[in-house]
């Protein structure tokens, strides 16, 4: 200890002022260049033209379907995943089968695989040239270059994000409390929704909130599924690439801010959640 | 009710498993499932109560085949060894859960309910804390309230895993008093699983104790006590130690000294005498008696514990001396066996 004295007046763990000073700085500088400072600049540059301006790139038809395609993949995909999340956590976190270890590293699949490859697996699946392709097409059952295609990329991308955030909470609360239900008299679905709904209430919230943000932001992935069809297949991420690409600034920018919009949004719940019900979070994780 | 188990099986790949346990439970009693850990004692319990469906056997409700019944059929009262109240729901709504998930048809009015909870938390001697969450009560508290929801949809057994386990050493005292006053108010059929003999003894009517996925033995707390069958359940139930004797016409000898002790049991030749620490005395040094030499001693509740060196041999005992005597390390002893007992072929 170089300043003996002042050691012995502040905890032994604790770090120097200077050290902690230093340590928050970079934290801020870092966060500044790389996070708020984009999303200035996307509403700064959204807004460069006036309000008038901004509010006209949502007069644009093909903004408007982008708009809608995304709403439309969102409200199935995060249903979808959630039920998904929801049936293999319980699985994985309540009971012991073979397979179990294969089924947790298929979940983190989508995480490790590039977004690109994933799009590119439906392709080569459902498209004209595809695995499946002639089935399809005798049907006439559209996928790759339409909305099913879009839905399925998406959800592949979102799954682990319910799933990662249910078994650990689960696997911690063990199947203690769903026995005594049993043992009650209550049967399997009735101790399903009683008992284990609402002790995974928050974490299911969380991994929901973060799936819809990554569902309405999937860029790779759908752009190589979607065909970037204006109108009928862009959602917003690939409607800004196109505008942009076209030197259409403004606009570009206008429906960007609306995507930063819901990080903000997002964050912002998930804070407001935790605030208000931080204690009964805190609660949900059984203390011995 | 009564429960017959019948030659119960049940394999894990390790430890817990059951080997053949067979056991007969009277109506009204209440029997302690006893044994060390990995004896099956808590497996034996879920098995019973249907939270574990056994390889082999059979167990019997008042003589219905019960084996395969589904645990919500079984009308059992659990109370698990961490309680496994719903963490979201008050005491209120714990206790009633029971009675709220029977089909409409069965289920009580909302008014009876609420009389029903009320008087079971009487019962419990826990009243008003109806509206609290259980991460705001004592260990204490969680366990009468475990107990009261397991009592809430009159189940025909009560089965309870290690009830008194969480808690600190004078709460299970005093919870242990208390639960056997309830059972003698109640009158239901009780199974609780423990690893404390003390615990055992002290509350049950009956006790069977487990080893290695088998019952070693049932009885009453006298008779696994004062008469144990075998060397593992004298050692578990009360404090045991053991000397190598020879054993002829029941007539004992220890390091060819005749030993005058009461020899219970019948074997013959080399065997161990096993006897409690009470069993044998301290004495003056003298011929007639075995000598020995003080390793040790340790106070006790009731007195002192002495570690003897029994010469010229390497055979150590324990034996119990009166608190008033003051004994020295390295102190010249005589030894006096009263009594022993041998098992057969162990």
């Amino acid at each position: 200890m170089r300043d003996a004295r002042s050691s012995r007046l502040r905890p032994v763990v604790a770090e120097t002022p200077l050290a902690r000073a230093l340590l928050i700085a970079v934290a801020v500088v870092f966060l500044g260049i790389f996070l708020i400072f984009p999303v200035f600049v996307v509403f700064a540059e959204a807004l460069r033209h006036g309000f008038g301006a901004f509010l006209g790139a949502f007069d644009d038809p093909d903004a408007r379907a982008a708009i809608r395609l995304t709403l439309t993949v969102a409200a199935i995909s995060v249903p979808l995943n959630l039920m998904f999340g929801l049936a293999a956590s319980w699985a994985i976190a309540k009971f012991d089968f073979r397979g179990k270890n294969l089924l947790i590293t298929l979940i983190d699949l989508p995480f490790s695989v590039s977004p690109v490859v994933s799009g590119l697996v439906y392709v080569l699946l459902f498209g004209a040239q595809g695995l499946l392709g002639p089935f399809l097409k005798a049907h006439g059952i559209q996928i790759i270059f339409a909305l099913p295609g879009i839905v399925l990329a998406t959800v592949f991308v979102t799954f682990p994000f319910v799933a990662r955030e249910l078994i650990p909470l689960m696997q911690e609360q063990g199947s203690g409390e769903e026995e005594a239900a049993l043992s009650l008299g209550a049967g399997g679905l009735r101790t399903f929704v009683t008992i284990t709904l609402p002790n995974v209430r928050w974490g299911l919230l969380y991994g929901v909130l973060l799936c819809n943000a990554r569902a309405m932001g999937e860029f790779g992935a759908v752009a190589v599924v979607s065909g970037h069809i204006r109108g009928v297949t862009t959602t917003m991420p690939l409607q800004v690439e196109i505008l942009y690409n076209e030197y259409n600034f403004v606009a570009a920018f206008a429906v960007a801010s609306l995507l930063a919009l819901l990080a903000l949004v997002t964050l912002a719940a998930k804070s407001y959640l935790e605030w208000r019900y931080g204690g009964a979070l805190a609660t949900a994780i059984p203390r011995r | 009710m009564d429960i017959r188990i019948v030659n119960i099986a049940k394999d894990f790949g390790g430890t817990g498993a059951l080997r053949g346990a067979s056991l007969d439970i009277r109506d009204g009693e209440l029997i302690a499932l006893l044994g060390p850990s990995g004896s099956g004692k808590t497996t034996l319990l879920r098995v019973i109560a249907g939270l574990e469906i056994p390889s082999t056997g059979q167990v019997l409700f008042a003589n219905e085949d019960a084996t395969n019944l589904p645990v919500q059929h079984r009308r059992i009262g659990f109370v698990f060894q961490h309680y496994a109240l719903f963490r979201h729901m008050t005491v209120f709504d714990n206790i009633a859960y029971g009675l709220r998930v029977r089909p409409r048809a069965t289920q009580p009015s909302r008014r009876e309910i609420a009389q029903r909870v009320e008087a079971l938390l009487d019962l419990v001697q826990l009243p008003g804390i109806e509206n609290r969450y259980p991460a705001h009560l004592s260990g204490g508290q969680r366990q009468r309230v475990a107990l009261a929801r397991a009592l809430a949809v009159e189940p025909r057994v009560l089965l309870l895993d290690e009830p008194l386990g969480a808690l600190d050493a004078k709460v299970r005292k005093d919870l242990r008093r208390w639960l056997r006053d309830l059972h003698d108010r109640t009158g239901h059929t009780t199974v609780f699983v423990t690893h404390d003999q003390d615990e055992a003894l002290e509350l049950a009517d009956r006790v069977a104790i487990l080893n290695e996925g088998r019952v070693a033995q049932i009885g009453t707390p006298d008779e696994v006590y004062d008469t144990p069958a075998s060397p593992f359940v004298m050692a578990f139930v009360g404090d045991t130690t053991s000397m190598p004797v020879e054993l002829r016409d029941g007539q004992a000898t220890f390091a060819g000294k005749r030993l005058m002790a009461d020899i219970i049991g019948s074997a013959e030749g080399e065997t161990l005498l096993y006897l409690r620490p009470g069993d044998a005395v301290l004495v003056k040094p003298d011929p007639d008696d075995l000598a020995g030499t003080v390793l040790g001693v340790r106070r006790t509740a009731t007195g002192r514990r002495v570690h003897v060196r029994l010469d010229p041999t390497t055979t150590e005992i324990e034996i119990e001396a009166a608190a008033s005597r003051s004994i020295a390390v390295g102190e010249a002893v005589g030894v006096r066996i009263l009594k022993g007992r041998v098992f057969d072929g162990k």
